[in-house]
């Protein structure tokens, strides 16, 4: 009786694996199936000469090379801000909050971590409906609002991630600098921070590949269909998770869907890339420690 | 000077910094109440926004069950359905897949093919959730269409299977980072005792890591119900209750990203900072419950770095 249950079990735990497998390989497969085709030129600058798109002289029509720009300054933007923050939040976390202030500024990342990508973005939409009403009566929502909406979604991952790998530093190492007449912020700098570099890189990467997909927050906080590659910060963008959300919703012709599955399939290997250097990174950083 | 350092309790005897050195201290303080300013920031607003609904009695129109804007009707309690409908469907879907490979991963499977799928469910949570979207309007819907007869193929069901891969990785992650915790001593007696590696599964790991089973639960349903992309894409968008699996439902995301980007009548968009403010009041409960289950929640921090 017990062998049947057992082989039961054994069963549908396979077939959840195998499931499992199945499901990431349909997925992945079927994107370079219907997508690589498609992998050329004319997908980034549709008909426009390639050295006249890139250099901003002519405008790119049919291409997705201004969402490709929109989704690098968004991306560029965000992390500007929130590497910084987060780094900074992460060692002050680790290395000189009292316990009991770690533990509620901890809460406050944490409650960052769990809201919702379209809170966010509905955030950055009610502020502008704020400053209209008050301060500045022209706002709308732009690239900046998306960017500072972006950089607040993943500034947990950054400041989690710093925090635990200046934690990850075994007791002596930490020790050292202080054991030779280092001040607190000397032994962080020059013996801390450089060992905790390579998981701090990693969350870096990590934060630059979540916002370069995350499409709910920009939904809501000025990206438009057409709209070129953006001239200020102020101005409306484009961007490529928002250009497949589109296109699978409304293509016109099956050119515009064969686009749609090239602009997915360069999304993953954008953010894949992105995602496999910060695990590797991780992981050596991980490891490091371990093989003690 | 005594200064406690980080978590472990090490007293240590030296000056620990200069006076010229507080400035940085404050700076880095500064950075860290960034969050918090933003917490408070987002609640403050979504309430502001919130609050002509109660000040003008108008909460009771948002939360009717009928929603027709043309017609005067801006309730939102089927969107709040729908929400509730698609999570649970796609955690029912996803929690025992989650069991089944986190068996395999811990005493089943072996050597590469435990490494390789480790890795696979490592790279499933890199995959952008627009993509899931999007294969899944190709290659999902068509045949819920013409197989099972769902009208249109945007359903509850579609959208509840893509969503589960979506959170499958998140839940084996938590909880395989929960199992490996488990003393091995626990894993050697039962082995002593005779039992199978699915018999130790079942009867001593699974049971001991009950607790983290709960959170990765929990977990997953946050992140269900968080979700914008797969609902919006796949799960069909009409505003009714779900009744069947085969009929299309909106969910409060969805909601909001809809009404935001198509109306501007004022009362639909206070129906939306009235979605908004209920999302997050659940997300910050399901972050303050896995916070207050205590040493489960330091790996689920650890975790939710992918």
């Amino acid at each position: 009786m017990k062998r049947v249950s057992d082989r039961i079990v054994t069963g549908a735990a396979w077939l959840s694996g195998g499931g499992l497998m199945l499901a990431a390989a349909v997925v992945i497969g079927f994107l370079i199936l219907r997508g690589y085709k498609n992998l050329d030129l004319a997908l980034l600058f549709g008909d426009t000469p390639w050295q006249a798109a890139i250099m901003g002289e002519r405008p790119v029509f049919g291409g997705i090379w201004p969402a490709f720009m929109g989704t690098f300054y968004l991306v560029f933007l965000s992390s500007a801000m929130a590497i910084p923050i987060g780094i900074a939040s992460g060692i002050y976390l680790a290395e000189y909050a009292s316990r009991r202030l770690r533990s509620l500024l901890g809460f406050f990342v944490d409650l960052l971590a769990g809201t919702p990508s379209i809170v966010m973005g509905l955030f950055g939409f009610t502020a502008i409906l704020f400053l209209r009403k008050t301060l500045l009566p022209e706002a709308q929502t732009c690239l900046f609002l998306a960017a500072a909406c972006i950089a607040l979604l993943v500034l947990p991952y950054v400041i989690r991630i710093t925090e635990t790998s200046i934690e990850a530093i075994p007791e002596p190492l930490r020790l050292l600098g202080y054991s030779v007449g280092f001040t607190r912020w000397r032994n962080l700098r020059s013996v801390l921070l450089p060992l905790a570099s390579r998981g701090m890189l990693s969350g870096a990467i990590l934060a630059v590949g979540r916002a370069s997909e995350d499409t709910a927050v920009i939904l809501l906080t000025g990206v438009v269909a057409h709209a070129g590659i953006p001239g200020s910060m102020f101005d409306k963008f484009e961007a490529l998770p928002f250009r497949i959300y589109y296109l699978a919703a409304e293509y016109r012709n099956l050119g515009e869907l064969d686009q749609g599955f090239a602009t997915s399939l360069v999304l993953l290997c954008i953010s894949g890339t992105l995602f496999l250097i910060a695990v590797c990174l991780q992981k050596s950083a991980e490891m490091r420690w371990k093989r003690r | 000077m005594f200064a406690c350092n980080g978590n472990v309790e090490t007293f240590v005897l030296f000056r620990l910094s200069d006076k010229s050195e507080k400035w940085i201290e404050w700076i880095l303080l500064i950075a860290t109440c960034i969050s918090a300013v933003a917490i408070i920031a987002i609640l403050s607003l979504l309430v502001a926004f919130c609050l002509p609904l109660f000040t003008l009695g108008r909460i009771r129109g948002v939360l009717s069950s009928q929603w027709q804007p043309s017609g005067g009707y801006f309730g939102i309690l089927p969107m709040c359905a729908g929400s509730l409908a698609l999570s649970l469907l796609a955690l029912s879907i996803a929690f025992p897949a989650a069991m089944g490979i986190c068996t395999l991963l811990h005493v089943l499977a072996r050597g590469v093919f435990n490494r390789f799928l480790l890795a696979t469910v490592r790279f499933m949570t890199g995959i952008p959730t627009v993509v899931y979207g999007f294969v899944s309007v190709f290659l999902l819907v068509p045949p819920m269409r013409e197989w099972l007869g769902a009208g249109t193929g945007f359903s509850l069901l579609t959208a509840a299977f893509t969503l589960s891969l979506l959170i499958l990785p998140t839940i084996v992650l938590v909880l395989h980072a929960r199992l490996e915790q488990i003393d091995p001593i626990l894993r050697l007696a039962s082995e002593a005792l005779g039992l199978t590696p699915i018999q130790q599964m079942r009867h001593v790991l699974f049971p001991v890591a009950s607790r983290g089973m709960v959170v990765a639960a929990v977990l997953g349903m946050g992140r269900a119900i968080g979700d914008t992309l797969i609902s919006l894409m796949v799960a069909g968008n009409a505003p009714q209750f779900p009744v069947s699996l085969y009929h299309s439902i909106r969910t409060l995301t969805a909601h909001v990203a809809l009404v935001v980007a198509t109306d501007s009548r004022s009362m639909a968009y206070q129906s939306v900072f009235a979605a908004g403010l209920g999302l997050f009041l659940v997300t910050g409960l399901i972050t303050l419950f896995i916070r207050k289950s205590g040493k489960a929640g330091r790996e689920v921090r650890r975790e939710k770095g992918f």
